[in-house]
């Protein structure tokens, strides 16, 4: 799995990191998305699938990993 | 088809036959008029959108505006003003610069942020929880725990003091009338509100703390452009209003909807890490979630097949969107383990709630505390028989008689 966000689609919601904390977290001068691990471990999938999924502002992509 | 003609307009809000329960038309408009024409009671007219992607893709799409302030866009409440969404709060930022806002005011309401306000926040449930203990069975939930909890919260936040709470929640009610207060009651309690909000700005200039309107104050003065008097005056009005009124209605629906059929609280009470999945699960079956988010259009648009000409006010109907067959399986049942829950209760798009970690932190927090120190907790009367909070843009429960 291949994780990329998209900085100016954020709206600092925090909806990702409380899903998925190991993932995500956000810039503390702005609540903007920080993406900690761009290819995350197997047993970390289903908490980022979830993450973008509940995304508010759909701002989270998961493509399958080449 | 029988509902939702030209000729044949619904009343919006729509009634529901009791507190807890969603309107009986609702399934109706998803599955066969999903834009359909409402008469809302300004007596304007407007497009009720009731199915999950539509309400989903209207929030996220900018040309759906909230320009409610327009010369053709409907009002919304019964009051000449039109109420809170086509006032000046809504209105007082330029969109350009709502991002820029949204950041500044982000920071503070950061889910790592929110997590570590936690432990005050069950603390002082656990405080609120002592006093109903001390006053006894049967107790008003609402008034006791649900009320003043997320008004503590956001008094701290904005350094206002919390022992105004009863001033704040009648200036909240009118600020959020929808039908309930006459435009002069209306303007008369927000002269008010703006007077005190701007003497604790202009005290706040003086004597600076650590609370988010010290913050933001010391930002307007290096970034003028964005926030100016007026728009921080709107920021911390809009932050105590949004801050403890949603929430306070909350607490009570979702403790109503576990105790309605006590085999839920059960539940939790066997498996308390449930605890997060149940909250989220509450924020998508309450179907008392209020009026909806307005939006109005400037150019012609399609919505779910159907055309939407330029003009058009559009009311997305939350609480229906998450009741939505085709997104969640057995929709009309609460099932406290549902994930993901992709529940529009805090809106969608670059304008979804900007506390709502704030709002699942506290939600989360008050129900552990309560299954903690309340097991035996239940509905001290029938829940057919708990009445909605009337006449305003939020909707609740008056209250919530429990018993332990």
């Amino acid at each position: 799995m291949k994780v990329s966000v998209d900085e100016d689609k954020c709206c600092g919601a925090g909806s990702c990191v409380l899903a998925a904390p190991d993932v995500f977290d956000q810039r503390d001068e702005d609540g903007v998305v920080v993406l900690l691990n761009a290819e995350p471990p197997a047993e970390l999938h289903a908490a980022v699938r979830e993450a973008a999924d509940v995304c508010p502002a759909a701002a989270i992509t998961l493509r399958a990993a080449p | 088809m029988a509902r939702g003609d030209a000729d044949q307009k619904l009343d919006y809000p729509l009634p529901a036959p009791t507190a807890l329960e969603p309107p009986v038309e609702w399934a109706d408009l998803r599955g066969r008029c999903p834009v359909a024409p409402v008469t809302l009671p300004s007596g304007d007219t407007a497009s009720l959108l009731t199915r999950y992607d539509d309400v989903r893709q209207v929030l996220s799409d900018p040309r759906f505006t909230r320009h409610l302030n327009a010369p053709d866009a409907a009002r919304i409440a019964a009051n000449e003003s039109g109420g809170v969404f086509n006032g000046a709060l809504a209105s007082a930022m330029p969109e350009e610069t709502h991002q820029q806002w949204r950041r500044l005011v982000s920071k503070w309401f950061t889910a790592k942020r929110m997590t570590r306000l936690r432990p005050g926040i069950e603390a002082m449930a656990d405080r609120l929880v002592d006093a109903m203990v001390e006053h006894g069975a049967p107790a008003d939930l609402r008034s006791m725990l649900g009320f003043p909890l997320p008004v503590w919260v956001i008094c701290d936040m904005l350094g206002v003091p919390e022992t105004d709470r009863d001033r704040f929640a009648y200036w909240s009610n009118t600020l959020l009338s929808l039908t309930r207060y006459t435009q002069d009651e209306i303007d008369a309690a927000q002269a008010e509100f703006r007077a005190y909000m701007a003497d604790h700005i202009a005290a706040t200039r003086q004597d600076p703390g650590e609370d988010l309107i010290s913050e933001l104050i010391a930002t307007s003065e290096s970034h003028g452009q964005v926030l100016p008097d007026e728009a921080l005056l709107a920021t911390a009005q809009g932050l105590l209003v949004a801050g403890h009124e949603t929430t306070s209605n909350m607490i009570g629906k979702m403790v109503g909807m576990l105790l309605a059929d006590r085999r839920r609280w059960e539940a939790l009470l066997d498996d308390p890490s449930l605890v997060r999945t149940a909250v989220e699960e509450a924020l998508r079956m309450d179907a008392n979630g209020g009026f909806g988010i307005p939006r109005y259009i400037t150019e012609d648009a399609e919505v779910g097949g159907t055309r939407v000409p330029r003009g058009t006010t559009v009311v997305c109907n939350l609480s229906a969107a998450n009741r939505d067959e085709r997104v969640f399986p057995d929709a009309d049942q609460m099932d406290l383990t549902r994930s993901p829950n992709t529940h529009l209760a805090f809106g969608a798009g670059s304008h979804s709630c900007l506390g709502q970690s704030l709002a699942r932190t506290e939600l989360q927090a008050v129900l552990s505390v309560l299954l903690r120190r309340l097991p035996s907790l239940e509905l001290a009367v029938a829940p057919e028989d708990l009445a909605r909070v009337d006449g305003l843009v939020v909707g609740g429960l008056q209250e919530l008689p429990v018993r332990w």
